[in-house]
């Protein structure tokens, strides 16, 4: 039948082009230069598209993102000085003012809560999920996004897709094989191959273009490895570059074959749900694992949940009570290319994974940073603050106390009650005073 | 996806607003971004979990006087107009308003306003439980402008 004909030769030849152009050069980490072309003419067009954006914007006076400037000034001054008293004074009923202007100034503006949707954009990337305040510029304009929209989905969309199935089924199949074989030197070293392979892979799957930092720090066996977490592309970034153990919960599904595949080439640390909630138990088999000097480096993220990659939000000491060397490496992405954020609460894996794949690229920088110890008389919190600190600075991202937990759940009582003393302290004072 | 911001904010409800609270047209409409972005419910109005949501407003002494104040007599949910209206007591005195004309009505982010809104975090029960006249007597000497209003740019 022609239909069937015609049909079978495009597979074929697209599977060819495929092949010969994307899957066997990445596997051997060469790079025949067409995503350099692409991302020049990228950046070329964005350019375009924003100058337009902003002659329009003068012509009619439309009204400019202010996002990146924010709503309000907030007034920071702290208690001691917005209630204007000494210590120990009485109170006042004006001692509401003060307290009324802050739950005010949060209202409208938090630290803590824009930290969980994605990062607002200063001009528009002509993509239509970042589209928030620009409205219909000129026809030209409207006609590459429309270009864009289609190059997106019609070439770029099944390009991603058979390239992705391809390096998942490579890992699965690849490690399995691997796995057959006794525990050697060659075996680690099939193991390395198969894991860099695929990654390579599926990195291009999503036009990824990563720039490494400071190759020289790359976290070395037997430390730990702990980084900023944005969304679960973090992992496949950063074992692009080097071959790392990860840690976390057994997932059923699709993660949950892969996951089997891996452990059995190399020893990952997997954990059943129940055994997560056993913290002692979780300690003890990271530290059997990091005690063995011949294994990798495990790679953990210490916010425990995924942040929108303005801010570094407080680390759980957990991490940083095994011992051992911790590897810090920071990873910023552009949003100009695409937006990684996991927003959870709104996408689940798979919707996610398509706005990855319909998105211009992902684009980001990953600084691997000089190994840290915990020093004396410096206890897990602090050693964490230390690192987040680090991170932090080296990333460009602000620097937040907040847990991330406060993405689901509610703020603990205790913190309230902090609030409370202070302001108590500030009225009794010492109990010398106004007696 | 796309631009809530500015397909569901109607264009006369955003003048009225202006008019009632005095906000320009591009503060008004940040301010519909974030009451949207705080509205988990996507039904147009605001609950209580929406505000206690917030930390930083969670852990203020007063959070749940202030949360209440945004809510009128008995109902559990606040639409953004009135939400813009609560607001608009903590937007500062602009030089050319504080010639108006006596006999229109009074702006929201008058210092009777801010000073009312203080007093109804105190009146818990509304009915004007506290002494008046003590209160005006304390608060006459407190810099109330300044210390009432936030700067919103632009």
């Amino acid at each position: 039948m022609e239909g069937a004909d015609l049909a079978g030769k495009i597979l074929s030849t697209w599977l060819t082009l495929v092949l010969g152009l994307i899957l066997l050069p990445s596997a051997f980490g060469v790079s025949l230069g067409i995503s350099e072309i692409y991302m020049k003419i990228l950046v070329k067009t964005l350019e375009w598209a924003t100058l337009r954006i902003e002659k329009g914007a003068e012509k009619e006076s439309v009204l400019k993102n202010s996002a990146s400037v924010g709503i309000i000034q907030r007034d920071e001054s702290p208690m001691e000085k917005g209630l204007s008293g000494l210590r120990g004074r009485d109170f006042e009923l004006s001692d509401v003012f003060y307290f009324s202007k802050k739950g005010l100034e949060a209202i409208v503006e938090d630290e803590v809560t824009q930290r969980f949707s994605s990062e607002e954009l200063v001009s528009w990337n002509l993509l239509t999920r970042t589209n928030i305040n620009f409205q219909y510029i000129s026809p030209r304009l409207t006609m590459v996004w429309v270009l864009g929209v289609i190059v997106r989905y019609c070439v770029l969309l099944p390009l991603r897709v058979t390239l992705a199935f391809f390096g998942i089924s490579l890992l699965v199949i690849g490690t399995t094989l691997v796995g057959q074989l006794p525990d050697s030197r060659l075996k680690n070293w099939l193991s390395e191959l198969v894991h860099l392979t695929c990654c390579r892979i599926c990195v291009r799957s999503l036009s990824g273009t990563i720039h490494y930092h400071n190759k020289q720090y790359r976290p070395q066996k037997g430390g730990i490895c702990v980084a900023n977490h944005t969304s679960p592309i973090d992992v496949l970034i950063l074992t692009t570059d080097g071959c790392y153990a990860m840690v976390g919960q057994v997932h059923g599904g699709l993660m949950g074959v892969i996951q089997r595949a891996m452990v059995k080439a190399c020893p990952h640390v997997w954990f059943e749900r129940s055994e997560m909630k056993d913290r002692h138990l979780v300690t003890k088999r990271l530290k059997e694992h990091i005690a063995d000097k011949k294994k990798l480096p495990i790679l953990i993220f210490p916010e425990g949940t995924c942040i929108n990659n303005t801010s570094v939000m407080m680390f759980k000491k957990g991490s940083f009570e095994i011992g051992g060397t911790i590897h810090p490496v920071a990873i910023k992405y552009n949003p100009q290319f695409g937006d990684a954020f996991w927003n959870s609460s709104k996408y689940n894996m798979v919707s996610y994974l398509l706005r990855m794949m319909t998105s211009w690229a992902i684009v980001c920088d990953v600084w691997y940073m000089p190994p840290m110890t915990k020093e004396e008389g410096e206890d897990a919190v602090q050693f964490a603050n230390r690192v987040k600190s680090a991170i932090a600075v080296q990333g460009g991202l602000t620097e937040l106390p907040w847990d991330g937990g406060l993405k689901r759940a509610k703020v603990k009582d205790t913190f309230k009650e902090e609030q409370q003393k202070n302001y108590s302290k500030m009225i009794v004072g010492n109990g010398s005073l106004n007696l | 996806m796309g631009s809530r911001a500015s397909t569901l904010l109607r264009d006369e409800e955003l003048e009225e607003i202006k008019k009632e609270t005095g906000f320009s047209h591009s503060q008004i409409t940040c301010l519909y971004s974030r009451f949207t972005s705080l509205d988990k419910g996507e039904n147009g109005t605001l609950s209580r979990e929406d505000f206690q949501r917030i930390p930083e407003l969670a852990i203020n002494p007063l959070g749940d006087r202030i949360i209440n104040a945004f809510f009128p007599e008995g109902e559990d949910q606040v639409n953004f107009r009135g939400f813009m209206r609560t607001l608009a007591h903590f937007r500062p005195i602009e030089d050319n308003e504080k010639s108006k004309d006596v006999n229109g009505p009074e702006p929201l982010n008058s210092r009777s306003n801010k000073l009312h809104f203080a007093f109804r975090l105190y009146d818990l029960d509304k009915d004007d439980k506290i002494s008046r006249d003590e209160l005006l007597q304390v608060l006459e000497k407190v810099d109330v402008e300044q210390k009432m209003s936030i700067q919103f740019l632009h």
